[in-house]
């Protein structure tokens, strides 16, 4: 390897006893996060994302595996003692400290002078918008305020690496979405590597570099976001980001016969199944022409959205497909409850998945 | 009516209050003012010299009390703390059940208690008996009737009061916030310092408070365990009032020690209150 990975997994497992049986939290992942990057571990709740944190975090230890940081093993370095932060998912501020004394707190443990505190901590307090807010209490402040307090504790001390539990879990949604875009602002102004465990796949989407989607105790895939969404490598992936229509059969000649319409696959021959994207989908009254995936089937349910409509289509073998239509000026297609259509999309939209 | 309901339900224990804590200690002011004596009967006379004269008797009993609360109180703390933190932090699933064990012995009178310790303690008991006829300790040896019984049986006693309102505190305190002082470097004595004890500091306040007042005010452990010179405050004020019928001196007794106790506390809440402590503890 070249270059230094700024964190790496090797094989990492944990177990733990639960009512004296052995429960695997985590069942062996290697990864390696790049320096800078902005590194998310995306997964439902119960799939070993935090547990993974927090054991590069140091606050658990691997019952095997490697944890390096930089290249140094330190898979029995304790957490005072390694060179990364963590923002908790309730931020866990000091609560009898305040935003000034909570900030310096880990410039004070590390006996940083006096003289480079208060300029350390005034401009991270700077950064994160919290200038004139220095003698408040947490328990003064809004729930952004406080984690961008939770946000600059850790900043400030110019960690390798910062570690980010669900921090916007507490959030509203507007100021979420704001926050997704100030996080973002704030890695590439001090250009640490951030690792972000969330289980919201937008937020992971909009944010990341990189995402490992995690279930079950192992990483399904590992990719940047577009490829995640656009090519999902595992069914689980395809139906957790975002919203996905599963077909599988036998194919034949590279066409898989669903319903009464022929669905083009990659695979020649043999079983498979495939996943296509709603929006990639065009709803028409006609069976289209052309070298195009085609299914015949009838409008059972239309939802209006707003920006696009929602259509959900039975065919004639029971399956129901998903099909979003934007809104568009000229939105002419729209198809009502009860229509019989033709459901259409390009042979490189349908992916075959591992099952 | 309905406006009127949590007046209404309020009413029964204001009722108890005025009946049960002002009257009498009205009665008892009045008292502590009058002289004669209980055969001829108690006159108002507002003699203010009871209290002066009861002062200067018994300055040296009153002194010892709130030497003797001290020192218990401070040994309960030391003592009381670390079990706290043990419970709190790894007591686990058996949290109740280690509650449980320590308020068990409010199952058994405080006088009877007492009156255990006294057999224990005893220069020829079940515990030093054996050991001066081995030769273990000297036969002078002796704990009953000194100050270390007195103390001894005062921390015994009133420990629990100690231990819960800082378990409580302590079982409070988020173990996220224990983990974000680990994460920024600090180390375990440093996270005790700087996080959990400040944290914990209002459980502590409570605690003492809990303690100090009744322990300095108790004549049950110093008539039991104590002897001539161990007399606290709490022995002459039943002395006075159940043997020597002398009414006016103790309640005169009564109403100094209370004061006492109460610019004590309004120092100590004052010098130690929660907002001050953990301003300073954030230093």
């Amino acid at each position: 390897m070249a270059e230094l990975n700024a964190i790496e997994l090797d094989d990492v497992v944990k177990e733990y006893l639960s009512h004296g049986e052995v429960v695997q939290a985590v069942k062996g992942i290697t990864l390696g996060i790049a320096e800078g990057e902005f590194f998310s571990l995306l997964g439902p709740s119960g799939c070993g994302k935090t547990t993974t944190m927090r054991m590069v975090a140091g606050f658990e230890d691997p019952s095997r595996g490697v944890v390096r940081l930089h290249g140094k093993d330190v898979t029995d370095v304790p957490p005072n003692k390694r060179d990364v932060n963590m923002v908790f998912q309730s931020y866990a501020l000091f609560p009898h400290m305040s935003v000034w004394d909570n900030v310096a707190f880990g410039l004070k443990q590390r006996k940083v002078p006096q003289q480079e505190i208060r300029q350390r901590v005034g401009e991270i307090l700077e950064i994160v918008d919290l200038t004139g807010r220095e003698k408040r209490r947490p328990r003064e402040m809004s729930g952004g305020q406080q984690q961008r307090v939770a946000l600059a504790r850790a900043l400030v001390n110019k960690p390798r690496a910062l570690l980010l539990d669900e921090p916007l879990g507490a959030l509203d949604l507007k100021l979420r979405q704001a926050m997704q875009i100030e996080l973002k602002r704030i890695q590439r102004e001090v250009g640490i590597t951030f690792v972000y465990v969330t289980h919201d796949q937008g937020e992971a989407l909009t944010m990341s570099d990189r995402i490992a989607v995690m279930n079950d105790g192992l990483v399904e895939q590992l990719a940047g976001p577009r490829e995640i969404y656009e090519r999902p490598a595992t069914a689980f992936v395809a139906g957790f980001i975002g919203t996905s229509n599963l077909l599988a059969g036998t194919a034949a000649g590279g066409v898989l016969t669903v319903g009464g319409g022929r669905v083009l696959v990659p695979e020649q021959n043999g079983q498979v199944t495939v996943t296509v994207r709603p929006e990639k989908i065009t709803i028409s009254t006609e069976q289209p022409d052309g070298d195009v995936s085609a299914v015949p089937g009838t409008v059972a349910e239309v939802v209006y959205l707003g920006t696009y409509n929602s259509y959900a289509v039975s065919l004639a073998d029971g399956a129901e497909i998903t099909v979003f239509q934007q809104n568009a000026l000229d939105s002419t297609t729209t198809a009502e409850r009860g229509d019989s259509v033709w459901l259409s999309w390009r042979a490189q939209h349908s992916y075959a998945i591992g099952s | 009516m309905r406006r009127l309901t949590p007046y209404l339900l309020a009413l029964p224990s204001w009722m108890w209050l005025g009946i049960f804590l002002v009257v009498p200690m009205a009665a008892m002011a009045s008292v502590s003012l009058q002289t004669g004596n209980a055969i001829d009967g108690f006159a108002m006379t507002f003699s203010f010299s009871n209290y002066t004269d009861a002062l200067g008797r018994y300055s040296p009993q009153l002194l010892r009390s709130l030497l003797y609360g001290g020192l218990a109180t401070g040994a309960m703390l030391v003592i009381g703390y670390p079990v706290a933190y043990w419970i709190a932090f790894k007591g686990g699933a058996r949290k109740s059940m280690y509650l449980f064990l320590l308020l068990l012995p409010f199952f058994v009178s405080f006088v009877l208690r007492t009156i255990s310790w006294g057999f224990l303690l005893a220069d020829d008991g079940v515990l030093f008996g054996p050991l001066k006829s081995w030769g273990v300790l000297p036969a002078g040896f002796h704990v009953l009737a000194t100050t270390f019984a007195v103390v001894g049986g005062l921390t015994y006693n009133f420990l629990p009061f100690m231990i819960l309102p800082i378990y409580v505190a302590l079982e409070r305190v988020d173990p996220r916030v224990i983990e974000a002082a680990y994460d920024l470097y600090a180390s375990r004595t440093a996270a005790f310092r700087r996080v959990v004890l400040p944290l914990s500091l209002p459980g502590v306040f409570a605690g003492v408070l809990m303690t100090f007042v009744p322990a300095t005010a108790d004549p049950v452990n110093a008539q039991i365990l104590g002897g001539t010179s161990n007399t606290m405050i709490g022995n002459i004020i039943q002395t006075q009032y159940l043997t020597n019928l002398d009414y006016p001196t103790a309640s005169a007794l009564s109403f100094t020690l209370m004061a006492v106790l109460l610019v004590g506390i309004f120092i100590y809440a004052k010098a130690l209150g929660t907002e001050n402590v953990l301003e300073a503890a954030a230093r």
